[in-house]
């Protein structure tokens, strides 16, 4: 009897945990439809006055009240690539280093000081960048890649030191952290007997690296840049000081360019007009659907990627 | 002892609240450009009259009227004044003054000219149209003879987020250009027509892109350039003079029009031997009629206060601008007005 009872007790508690965690799913869920909803209710004005013409029209004018995002879109999509593709390798080569390579001594000093870069706040990088970075570019970075790539469209015309380039190296420094802490955690979590059976059979340290332990850990290396990658869509205030904040596309990677997010930051609190409020509101639902769209082609390309793998095993 | 320690900051919270109940606290908020001049200005009428305690929130001009209007705060504040939709939302009378005087001045970097640029309206509206595109353009050439200007490209740079800065400097632009009005016009963010002009953030962000950037030119405010010894542009005004901008060249402009209202506002291109071209006011807004009359009588002694001469010396001290005796006269005036 006792034991029945006691048994019959934990199935409740059982019942009552996994409500819990539905409970705690759903509130997330709700939230997000929420806000969802919340900036669609905002952008209606804007949506009915531009419509579609808002996705496909540059042109950003407060003063006469003309909105269009693409140059926003734009410079936001680019500017994250950009620093998604830096971040990206050099966070890898990184993490490769810190589970494989280095000396335990260095290890942890210096997977220490990459998290610590995680800490930094924004406005600061955003300073660091406007004040050392910027000149930097100008004055070597930009010439250097103009001299060697300069062939290329999109290293040419001038520079100004702030621009899309400026703004995707910045963005890549703040989400190196995520990229190398995440890709060495999965990374050191391959087993060993993997790494001993590739020797074993004679490769090289770097070849059971590129050929075995990091494709055996790609799914979470991959999971690693699409967070990384979702931070750098939304970074606002240390975009806003490098990226030069002009709502243009140019081929140009020196030329400026402007985010949705930065347009939000900047103009947000002295929009007083019903319509400038609502195609802000607008930015923040496109912000929104931009990382969405990007999460997802970065989920294809991941599955794409390892459905070929399989084939050609 | 955790627990003492506990108590007695509690108590002492306890106490604090008690004797700060006595007086009353008034809020306002808005412009950003007034909160230092407001935070100083306002500590110190505390301390002359410790039963009032002024809660200045510097959340911005746009967000100052949203607040007014909707009753959360005593008074607002606004680098442009309410115009009459917001005062149509605001839906009773209001009285709006001016309380705080800014100057915007040009500032540059070119190789080989640490100082002395001249400039007129024509070059600082062809510069900001794109249309002169490098430093020795002959148009330039004319106004600064015997200066070597040099080859470089001009870079534009102006404000990012919106401001009232720009705005007084876009004013500025649409009254000597006619070209600018039609195409750009004014306001506090508008879309700049040069290519490849640059847009910083705050005026940190635009002096960082001048210092950082060869050849560049940007505008920023006379506090901001005088507190970091930012080289100038003198410019030419309506009557023809070259005015450097200090506080004595706005402060000529302004005293030529007293009597500024929320519909007729704007002092640049001020004619005068001494009036510099680009400057303008940041405004407070009150209602006429408070709803509680003797919270709307201490408002009205703060304003006082605030547009007279003890306060305007505080607000010159932070490299302000202070109001013209003029034209603290007719805000005075103006708040007489309020029905209380």
């Amino acid at each position: 009897m006792r034991r029945l009872g006691a048994r019959t007790g934990s199935k409740i508690v059982d019942q009552i945990f996994v409500a819990v965690l539905l409970g705690a799913a759903i509130v997330f869920l709700a939230i997000i439809l929420g806000l969802a909803a919340s900036l669609v209710k905002g952008s209606l004005p804007s949506l009915r006055t531009f419509g579609f013409a808002f996705l496909w029209t540059s042109s950003w004018n407060p003063v006469t009240s003309i909105f269009g995002a693409l140059p926003l879109i734009y410079g936001t999509v680019i500017s994250s690539l950009i620093a998604t593709v830096l971040a990206g390798v050099f966070g890898i080569f990184a993490a490769v280093f810190l589970s494989d390579f280095a000396p335990a001594f260095l290890a942890r000093p210096l997977s220490f000081m990459i998290e610590l870069l995680a800490a930094v706040p924004s406005v600061v990088f955003g300073l660091w960048g406007l004040f050392v970075l910027a000149p930097a570019m100008r004055n070597t970075i930009d010439p250097a890649l103009q001299r060697t790539l300069g062939f290329l469209p999109i290293f040419s015309g001038p520079s100004y030191g702030v621009g899309l380039l400026t703004a995707g190296v910045i963005l890549a420094l703040m989400i190196i952290p995520t990229v190398t802490a995440i890709s060495r955690d999965v990374l050191t979590t391959i087993p060993a007997d993997q790494r001993e059976a590739s020797m074993s059979l004679g490769a090289t340290k770097w070849e059971t690296m590129m050929k075995v332990v990091v494709p055996a850990a790609r799914a979470g290396i991959f999971g690693a840049i699409i967070l990384a990658l979702g931070r750098a869509l939304g970074e606002t205030i240390a975009t806003t000081m490098v990226i030069g904040n002009r709502p243009e596309i140019a081929v140009s990677l020196f030329a400026p360019s402007y985010t949705l997010a930065s347009v939000i930051a900047n103009e947000f609190t002295e929009a007083t007009s019903d319509i400038y409020l609502s195609a802000l509101i607008e930015l923040g639902l496109l912000l929104l659907i931009v990382s969405v769209v990007v999460n997802a082609l970065a989920r294809i390309l991941m599955w794409s990627v390892f459905r070929g793998a399989r084939s050609a095993r | 002892m955790l627990k003492r320690a506990v108590f007695t900051a509690l108590a002492l919270l306890i106490a604090g609240c008690s004797s700060g109940s006595g007086g009353t606290t008034l809020t306002g908020a808005g412009s950003s450009f007034d909160y230092p001049f407001f935070s100083k200005a306002f500590d110190t009428y505390s301390s002359q009259h410790p039963d009032v305690t002024v809660n200045y929130q510097s959340i911005g001009s746009g967000g100052g009227i949203q607040q007014f209007i909707q009753k959360t705060i005593d008074f607002g504040a606004s680098d442009v004044p309410m115009n009459g939709d917001e005062l149509t939302r605001a839906g009773q009378p209001v009285i709006q003054m001016p309380v705080a005087l800014g100057g915007v001045v040009l500032s540059y970097n070119v190789n080989g000219v640490p100082s002395g640029l001249r400039l007129d309206g024509d070059a600082i509206a062809g510069i900001y149209l794109g249309r002169i595109k490098s430093w020795n353009d002959p148009r330039l050439k004319a106004l600064n003879p015997g200066v070597n200007l040099p080859n470089t490209a001009i870079v534009v740079v102006h404000r990012s987020e919106a401001s009232g800065t720009s705005y007084i400097f876009t004013d500025y632009l649409s009254s000597v250009s006619t070209e600018w009005k039609t195409k750009v016009g004014k306001g506090k963010a508008v879309s700049w027509p040069a290519s490849g002009s640059v847009g910083g953030k705050g005026n940190e962000g635009v002096a960082g892109l001048i210092r950082a950037t060869p050849g560049a030119i940007g505008y920023v405010e006379l506090a901001y350039a005088l507190e970091n010894n930012m080289a100038t542009a003198a410019i030419k005004n309506s009557s023809g003079a070259w005015v450097a901008c200090s506080p004595n060249t706005v402060q000529a402009a302004a005293a030529s029009k007293p009597n500024v209202t929320n519909t007729d506002f704007s002092i640049v291109d001020r004619p005068g031997a001494r009036s510099y071209p680009i400057s303008g006011y940041s405004w407070v807004m009150v209602y006429t009629k408070p709803a509680d009359p003797k919270r709307g009588r201490m408002i009205q002694n703060v304003l006082q206060w605030l547009d007279g001469n003890q306060a305007q010396q505080i607000a010159a001290s932070l490299h302000y601008v202070a109001l013209p005796v003029n034209v603290q006269a007719s805000a005075q005036r103006a708040l007489q007005s309020m029905n209380l």
